[in-house]
């Protein structure tokens, strides 16, 4: 059931500069497995070495922030839409 | 327009709004005794800073402690050529008075910090914040949630933009609410190698005019509870939910940050450390200290 995930330009460098790739996975957890299977060191961008979330980086399914839905257990359906939203300070 | 008390010269500069049913006299008047202060004199400082000034608002305070450089011209259009060298916010005050002379520019060529924010901050009706670093992004989060303001936040990496509002008190969503914490220093690629598309912060800076303009006014529906994502390169906008965290550490309910905190800097490296890869995390700070 592939989803599609949204590359924000920071993490790029790691899907060989694509704006989106797909995904397959019942949950937000094994979308992120499956992305780091074939793009190496994607997933430790957003997840610690424990398993959590980072918290500078939040991840969106569609509209809704996984936070406040089951976190990296939220399932996810084919035609959902990822977003990966890191926090960026730039402004000058 | 009787009752508003404008000038034979405003109700000329202002026509064009005072025609628009939404803002009318009244909203103009609104704006001539909105006090808004900008948080940066660079990228977005500068669209903001433009956009005020030429609508009217009455009193606008601008805050950068930095001097204009040659590579801030790409983008930081309050600045001219000739201003190389010279502090941000007398260029920046040159530029407001030149596009409205009847703007109230209030200059803070000054550093933020937790001493000083609660006192900079406390005039003003609205904060945008136009920064380039976190410490300074949590600084003036925290400071308006403490002192009750509205803040019109704003940011940009190379060519991703985002915008929203974020309203004090309980039940609406903060920066904190989204980010809770600023990333660790050293999990950030130095402030140079970021690199920013130069028109972005146009965008990004022009919509937090926008909804600045749209506060002071009481119209539309401000990004409170949203946060507007723009990517230049797809030219797409999205938007996405924002949540109010009942344990943010700020604004839920119970507070674990109630002073205000001066983070580290750390956009770019201390000197004589080696650099860091910026693998651990995605979290970035752009262009320039």
């Amino acid at each position: 059931m592939p989803v599609t995930v949204k590359i924000p330009t920071i993490l790029r460098r790691h899907v060989g500069d694509r704006p989106v790739v797909e995904g397959e996975g019942a949950t937000l957890r094994e979308v992120l497995d499956d992305l780091d299977r074939r793009y190496p060191g994607i997933k430790g961008s957003i997840v610690t070495n424990d398993g959590d979330l980072h918290r500078f980086v939040n991840l969106y399914v569609n509209d809704e922030d996984v936070r406040f839905l089951g976190s990296l257990d939220t399932k996810v359906q084919q035609g959902d839409t990822v977003s990966i939203l890191p926090a960026v300070a730039g402004g000058r | 327009m009787s009752g508003f008390g404008f000038t034979e010269e405003q109700v000329l500069r202002y026509s064009r709004h005072i025609i628009l049913p939404k803002i009318g006299g009244a909203g103009q008047r609104k704006l001539l005794d909105a006090k808004v202060l900008c948080v940066g004199a660079g990228g977005l400082g500068s669209p903001v800073a433009m956009y005020l000034a030429a609508a009217g608002v009455g009193t606008l305070g601008i805050l950068d402690f930095d001097r204009v450089d040659l590579t801030n011209l790409q983008r930081q259009l309050l600045h001219d050529t000739d201003d190389v060298g010279r502090p941000k916010v007398d260029s920046a005050a040159d530029r407001i008075t030149g596009i409205n002379p009847g703007v109230n520019v209030i200059k803070h060529d000054t550093v933020l910090n937790s001493e000083n924010a609660f006192e900079v901050l406390e005039p003003y009706d609205i904060v945008i914040d136009g920064t380039d670093n976190f410490p300074v992004r949590y600084l003036v989060n925290d400071a308006t949630q403490m002192l009750g303001k509205p803040l019109v936040y704003g940011s940009i990496f190379q060519f991703d933009g985002q915008a929203s509002v974020f309203m004090p008190g309980q039940g609406v969503p903060c920066y904190r609410c989204l980010f809770p914490e600023p990333p660790p220093p050293g999990t950030v690629p130095s402030c140079a190698e970021g690199g920013v598309f130069g028109v972005l912060p146009g965008i990004i800076g022009t919509i937090q005019a926008i909804e600045a303009i749209k506060l002071i006014i009481g119209i539309g529906e401000p990004l409170i509870g949203k946060l507007l994502l723009f990517d230049a390169l797809d030219m797409e906008f999205t938007t996405v939910k924002l949540r109010w965290d009942p344990d943010c550490p700020v604004c839920g309910k119970n507070p674990t940050v109630t002073e205000l905190i001066d983070y580290d800097m750390f956009c770019g490296l201390p000197s004589g450390q080696p650099p860091l890869e910026a693998e651990h995390g995605v979290a970035t700070t752009s262009v320039e200290a």
